[in-house]
């Protein structure tokens, strides 16, 4: 039985960190509002984006001066795998998800005789994969210190992507990212970018619906795709900060809970203690009166 | 009779409204806009978009450059920078061309793709300092 005065300590110390636990709970809520928001706000953008997409690659479909891009270099050797993961921790398992989720895609890469690179975004997926696939990473990004992921900062790692493309170092690209489904839920997702998936939904006649050019077809795509791909991993960043904020409300919503049930048991055993004590002490006061 | 006319940057819906004629700067020349205009998807260089009602221009947009589909019914600009030309500051235009001349002198020197690049925003940085001095 520990003393009282070490359960005081205990409740104490427990209680104050449910009061941390409780105030990152109330800033991860607000922040999730605001990247919830900007994920909204980025959704236009993207929606018109990929219809001037489908509508050109339409066009140029089977050309075989289509640019890379689009339809890859045309090999399937190098796979570039970008893990996209939070800066900070206490979000529960989001940053390890992300790891083993690119872990197991690298290591059944490999197996098929492929050769993977590696590039992280976020401290956390840089510091997991370093571990056992230090050799494959490539490079990291991360927006420690940054308050909001700016358009900026994605087109920066899609020019990475495209640099490489072009220099024939990749043959495939894919994003491994938390999707947002909900406050509770994100799900792992690895969508490819490079080469880019044929749209889905409308048939490739009735989206390039007799539109002109100007300048020509590849002139745009040329232009398009590159901006294309920024968005894809704007998207994807908002996704992975809006995943990130709700599995950190999430985690330490459980976290403010069960300490409050640990205070409610060593309360409860603090108490016992005290009149545990009062017994014995009345029992001496009672004994060594029957003794006189 | 009016299109509609939207204007997104990546972070966000920038304009939404219905005008009766907007003026585009598309790469091969400014275009005007007007219900009913044929399917077009087209490049955009640096310069200004004027929206019009009846033959009076309301508003007046800088940007720095993207892409514009057009349709019958509506007008999408997508661009990664808009200003209301009357917040096109001086001193940030001129900042920016010397930029981009520095940074052509560079890539002149470099290859055409390069070049072409830059040669890309030194004529949007033109087209600041443009927009600035009419503001």
């Amino acid at each position: 039985m520990p003393s009282l005065k070490a359960l005081r300590t205990r409740i104490a110390s427990v209680k104050s960190t449910q009061k941390i636990t409780s105030a990152m709970k109330m800033v991860a809520a607000s922040k999730l509002r605001r990247a919830q928001q900007q994920a909204e706000a980025a959704r236009p953008y993207a929606e018109r984006m990929d219809r001037m997409v489908s509508a050109l690659s339409a066009s140029v479909a089977g050309s075989p001066t289509a640019p890379q891009l689009l339809i890859g270099t045309g090999r399937d050797k190098v796979h570039l795998l970008i893990a996209v993961t939070a800066d900070r921790g206490l979000a529960g398992a989001f940053n390890t998800n992300i790891g083993r989720a690119t872990r197991l895609l690298a290591r059944q890469l490999e197996a098929e005789g492929k050769t993977v690179k590696i590039l992280t975004v976020g401290r956390k997926g840089r510091d997991y994969l370093r571990r056992e696939l230090a050799s494959r990473l490539i490079d990291g990004v991360t927006f420690a210190g940054k308050r909001r992921i700016d358009f900026n900062d994605a087109e920066g790692i899609s020019t990475t992507i495209t640099t490489m493309l072009a220099a024939g170092e990749i043959d495939v690209a894919t994003l491994v990212y938390n999707k947002f489904k909900s406050v509770i839920a994100q799900e792992v997702t690895q969508q490819q970018i490079i080469p880019a998936p044929p749209p889905e939904g409308q048939t490739a006649e009735a989206s390039s619906a007799g539109y002109d050019y100007e300048p020509d077809e590849e002139t745009i795509l040329a232009q398009l795709l590159p901006q294309a791909l920024a968005i894809q991993v704007y998207r994807a960043l908002l996704e992975s900060a809006a995943g990130e904020h709700g599995a950190r409300m999430t985690a330490m919503d459980n976290a403010t809970r069960n300490a409050g049930d640990m205070i409610k048991r060593l309360t409860q055993n603090y108490n016992r203690a005290r009149q545990a004590n009062i017994t014995k002490e009345l029992i001496e006061i009672i004994s060594g009166a029957e003794a006189v | 009779m009016a299109v509609s006319l939207e204007i997104v940057s990546p972070e966000k819906l920038l304009l939404s409204r219905s005008v009766d004629m907007v003026v585009i700067p598309a790469a091969e020349g400014d275009m005007g806009v007007l219900k009913g205009h044929s399917p077009m998807i087209v490049t955009l260089r640096g310069g200004t978009i004027a929206l019009y009602e009846g033959d009076r221009i309301t508003d007046k947009l800088f940007v720095s450059g993207g892409f514009a589909e057009v349709t019958t019914e509506r007008c999408t600009v997508l661009a990664t920078e808009v200003l209301p030309v009357a917040e096109v500051s001086r001193a940030a235009a001129d900042k920016r061309l010397s930029d981009a001349e520095a940074a052509y002198t560079i890539a002149a020197k470099q290859g055409t793709a390069a070049e072409d690049a830059a040669l890309v925003s030194l004529q949007s940085a033109r087209a600041m300092v443009e927009a600035a001095s009419a503001a």
